[in-house]
């Protein structure tokens, strides 16, 4: 039991004065992957099917290395903001800050093992 | 953590069926019930009314129940014209005004609940105590640093209209208890009924106190709790549309940012 008045509640520790720039970044990034997403996927469909050769050429040409290597910046970024809207909605306290390190470490690590990968066929080819 | 189930003592059971009176126009009323004072779980009482003998509007029918069926029946009415907010109830899945929600507009048995996920105080009266508080912080009213004019603060036609969509608000709070946002964050986010009526401060171009008032808004839970689901402008009763006013405040946050 507080004696804290409605007011108070209703005010609580004040404004964070931040979210407008994770609003703009969601923005910009979704943008972004408007047009990334389905040009990598023409890239990746036109090379499924073919030899290990054929698809470590195709990703050792400049172009879709370096398409690939943005896709894996600007969507693990786009997805990592996202998740936390969705964990802010739903989880509180400890609950919340644990799940938020887990999905940024998450993203880091796909991104990570992408860029790994994309050095190795570069290095490979 | 977000529940997703009522707890044991929330759970609703089946009430007190009434008797059928005679007549053609038997209409069937499901009601929602809860006394602080007995300690039992809600309940869903069942009444039955002659839409002959009964006025067009849902409330017309909460009125006659009380009335002459039950007076322990328990909400709130005031105009009788959409104007007060006060019978705001959620019917038949839709959160309204009882007042200016006909009858005819609901088909087969007449379900009422109060508003949902908030507090109920009793019956179809729910606790809006956090509600009004919140639309108090937005700080409703004027705020101005020049010196007071000696008649009155000028506003063009122009700048009028574009409060319209706005000032009709009644704080029904039909919409921010249709938002899965404010279910879920409450206690954080504002709401679309303070947001549309921070909005309403903002775009007045009288108002003095902009930046200060974006300055306060700028919070991930305050504001950005918003996710675009819009039942806040698929239920305003006065066809009002909070959502469009949170994001025109999203977007003088980014003009004040980009």
């Amino acid at each position: 039991m507080r004696y804290l008045t409605d007011r108070k509640r209703a005010v609580g520790k004040g404004s964070a004065h931040s979210g407008t720039e994770h609003h703009w970044s969601m923005t910009v990034t979704a943008v972004i992957l408007a047009f990334l997403v389905p040009t990598w996927l023409y890239i990746f469909g036109s090379a499924l099917g073919g030899t290990r050769a054929e698809v470590l050429a195709t990703f050792a040409r400049p172009f879709p290395a370096i398409l690939t290597a943005l896709v894996l910046v600007v969507a693990m970024r786009h997805f990592a903001k996202g998740a936390t809207s969705a964990i802010e909605d739903y989880l509180r306290g400890s609950a919340r800050k644990a799940t938020l390190i887990a999905v940024y470490s998450l993203a880091a690590l796909i991104a990570a093992v992408g860029f790994w990968a994309l050095l190795r066929i570069m290095m490979i080819s | 953590m977000v529940q997703f189930s009522l707890p044991k003592n929330s759970k609703i059971r089946t009430g007190k069926t009434w008797p059928k009176p005679d007549g053609k126009n038997i209409r069937k009323f499901q009601i929602y019930r809860w006394s602080p004072d007995d300690g039992e779980n809600p309940r869903v009482d069942t009444y039955f009314i002659d839409l002959d003998k009964c006025g067009p509007m849902v409330l017309d029918a909460l009125i006659k129940i009380k009335n002459e069926i039950d007076p322990t029946l328990t909400f709130r009415r005031s105009c009788r014209e959409g104007i007060c907010g006060s019978c705001a109830m959620n019917i038949d899945g839709i959160n309204t005004l009882a007042c200016i929600y006909g009858l005819d507009e609901v088909k087969g048995d007449v379900r009422i609940y109060p508003l949902p996920h908030m507090p109920v105080i009793k019956d179809l009266i729910p606790d809006l105590t956090h509600f009004y508080a919140q639309h108090a912080s937005i700080m409703p009213w004027l705020e101005t640093k020049t010196n007071r004019p000696a008649k009155e603060w000028r506003q063009s036609i122009e700048d009028r209209s574009k409060l319209d969509g706005l000032y009709e608000c009644v704080m029904c709070a039909s919409c921010s208890t249709s938002c899965p946002s404010y279910w879920w964050n409450s206690d954080k986010y504002l709401g679309p009924a303070a947001l549309l009526h921070a909005y309403r401060w903002i775009i007045d171009s009288r108002d003095e106190a902009t930046g200060e008032r974006l300055d306060d808004l700028e919070d991930p839970f305050k504001l950005y709790r918003c996710h675009t689901i819009m039942n806040c402008a698929k239920t305003c009763p006065k066809g009002l549309n909070p959502a469009k006013a949170i994001a025109e405040i999203k977007k003088m946050m980014v003009e004040r940012l980009v």
